[in-house]
């Protein structure tokens, strides 16, 4: 069992989601930066997939009740022992400050956190309501039982990326003028306050539409950016509703998706274009 | 026509929700390797495939959507589950439906169950079906001021369409009636007694 001190701004139990229900109005949800809990899980022997802590700008104080092994990926805390596991004894305090770069990091513990799964996942999503509740002072965190052996004992953190977005055009790039696509690569973007698990909401060039009217409302990706009136995009998170009525100019490479996730309010993020198929 | 929607997303144009409900109905009943979502729209099926082979898997959605467009055109029947919605049609909306409509309540109440409805989509929220199919004399605008909070199983309109509240949420339909049916259920499978396609009857109870 982990005791929840304090949260910090922000923090939330992820794993990998609820795909498959898309259909019924439920978004995916899971850790905004998969590769960062994938790679927390297995630094402390977890299935990828099992449930950790997504820290939003650090600032947790964690309790442990009883010893456990920890491992932290993503957006790195100082001196916090990032990309390796540690043993924390019981009745061990885990202070954790704020990230050097990036906007997320990722607790695992060895046997995952064991909250009460909904449709088949423990993550929170801030959209939909589903799952357990954004972490509070106070919160009792159990974990589950351990299973496989820890195998790695360090591994190679990415460092910050540059903050470039690799963009597919469509599905709905004809809904705007001809130069909005190259309008969207010309100058960077700003990351606003107002950027979430949702989306990360952009403040730059304005993206002229070519058609009047509504789009009928049709499904959304993930890395979607989606072009609301205001001609200003918006790049869907984990969290984004699983569709939408406002037009779609491009969806951003899955392996750019983590670099997204770790935009803070303030930082510039800069699209390329590649055409294909 | 079928777009690009990122690396792992095709977006279907059927043009038409009983296209996109044949589509999705084909697709689940013989899934195309891969496919973890498939979210039909009003006008799209948008299909998510992670690792499947995209060329094969626009090829299939192709001869799929052919296919149905086929038997759309000849008329064949889809097979769509009904449901029966049994509603105590006492909403606070009530009145302003009947008086916007110019009708009395009673008519209201005989409209709202005298047709069939169908499932068009879900979104908003976890289980929030967009019944379609509603009586044109039933079209209202929304609220100007939507409601903080919005009861479970409240019955509702706005636009063409009808709703259930699949749960207590902020809200800006226009309440007419109220229904004990579990429309969503976290602990059930499925969750939502409603899919794209759904046919829905209303009842007064």
């Amino acid at each position: 069992m982990i005791e929840v001190l304090a949260p910090g701004p922000y923090a939330t139990v992820q794993d990998l989601g609820r795909p498959g229900h898309a259909h019924l109005g439920v978004p995916r949800s899971g850790a905004a930066d998969v590769p960062s809990l994938r790679l927390a899980n297995r630094l402390v022997g977890n299935a990828e997939g099992l449930a950790g802590i997504e820290l939003t700008f650090g600032g947790a104080r964690l309790l442990f009740l009883r010893g456990a092994w920890v491992a932290l990926a993503g957006a790195p805390l100082p001196g916090a022992g990032m990309g390796a596991p540690f043993w924390v004894p019981a009745g061990g305090e885990l202070r954790l400050g704020a990230p050097e770069w990036g906007l997320r990091t990722y607790v695992a513990v060895r046997g995952g956190i064991a909250v009460e799964p909904v449709l088949g996942s423990r993550s929170t999503d801030s959209l939909s309501g589903l799952g357990p509740e954004p972490l509070r002072a106070g919160a009792l965190l159990p974990v589950g039982p351990a299973a496989g052996e820890i195998t790695a004992d360090l591994a190679p953190l990415p460092g910050p990326r540059p903050a470039v977005l690799r963009v597919l055009p469509g599905p709905r790039d004809d809904w705007f003028v001809p130069e909005a696509l190259a309008e969207l690569c010309a100058r960077p973007y700003t990351v606003t306050q107002d950027s979430n698990r949702v989306g990360v909401r952009l403040h730059g060039p304005v993206l002229e539409r070519a058609k009047d009217g509504e789009l009928p409302s049709e499904g959304m990706v993930t890395g979607a950016v989606q072009v609301p009136p205001s001609g200003q995009p918006i790049v869907f998170l984990a969290d984004h509703p699983p569709t939408g009525g406002y037009p779609v100019i491009g969806v951003v490479r899955g392996a750019d998706l983590p670099v997204a996730a770790q935009l803070r309010p303030g930082d510039e993020v800069r699209f390329t274009v590649r055409r294909g198929r | 026509m079928i777009r690009p929607a990122g690396e792992h997303g095709l977006l279907v144009e059927t043009g038409s929700l009983e296209l996109s409900h044949r589509l999705d109905a084909a697709l689940r009943a013989d899934r195309p390797e891969g496919v973890v979502e498939i979210v039909p729209g009003p006008e799209t099926v948008l299909v998510v495939a992670p690792g499947a082979d995209r060329g094969r898997l626009r090829a299939r959605l192709e001869e799929v959507a052919r296919r149905e467009r086929g038997r759309a055109a000849a008329g064949a029947g889809a097979e769509q589950p009904l449901v029966t919605i049994p509603v105590v049609y006492d909403g606070a909306d009530l009145g302003s439906v009947a008086a916007l409509a110019g009708i009395s309540a009673g008519e209201v109440v005989s409209r709202h169950t005298g047709r069939e409805l169908v499932v068009g989509w879900l979104g908003f929220a976890p289980g929030f079906a967009y019944l379609t199919g509603l009586d044109p004399v039933l079209v209202t605008p929304r609220l100007d001021t939507p409601r903080t909070s919005v009861p479970a199983g409240s019955v509702a309109v706005a636009g063409p369409y009808s709703a259930v509240y699949p749960a207590a949420s902020p809200g800006g339909w226009r309440l007419i009636g109220r229904t004990t049916l579990r429309v969503w259920d976290v602990a059930g499978d499925p969750p939502s007694l409603f899919r794209p396609g759904t046919r829905v009857r209303f009842e007064a109870a």
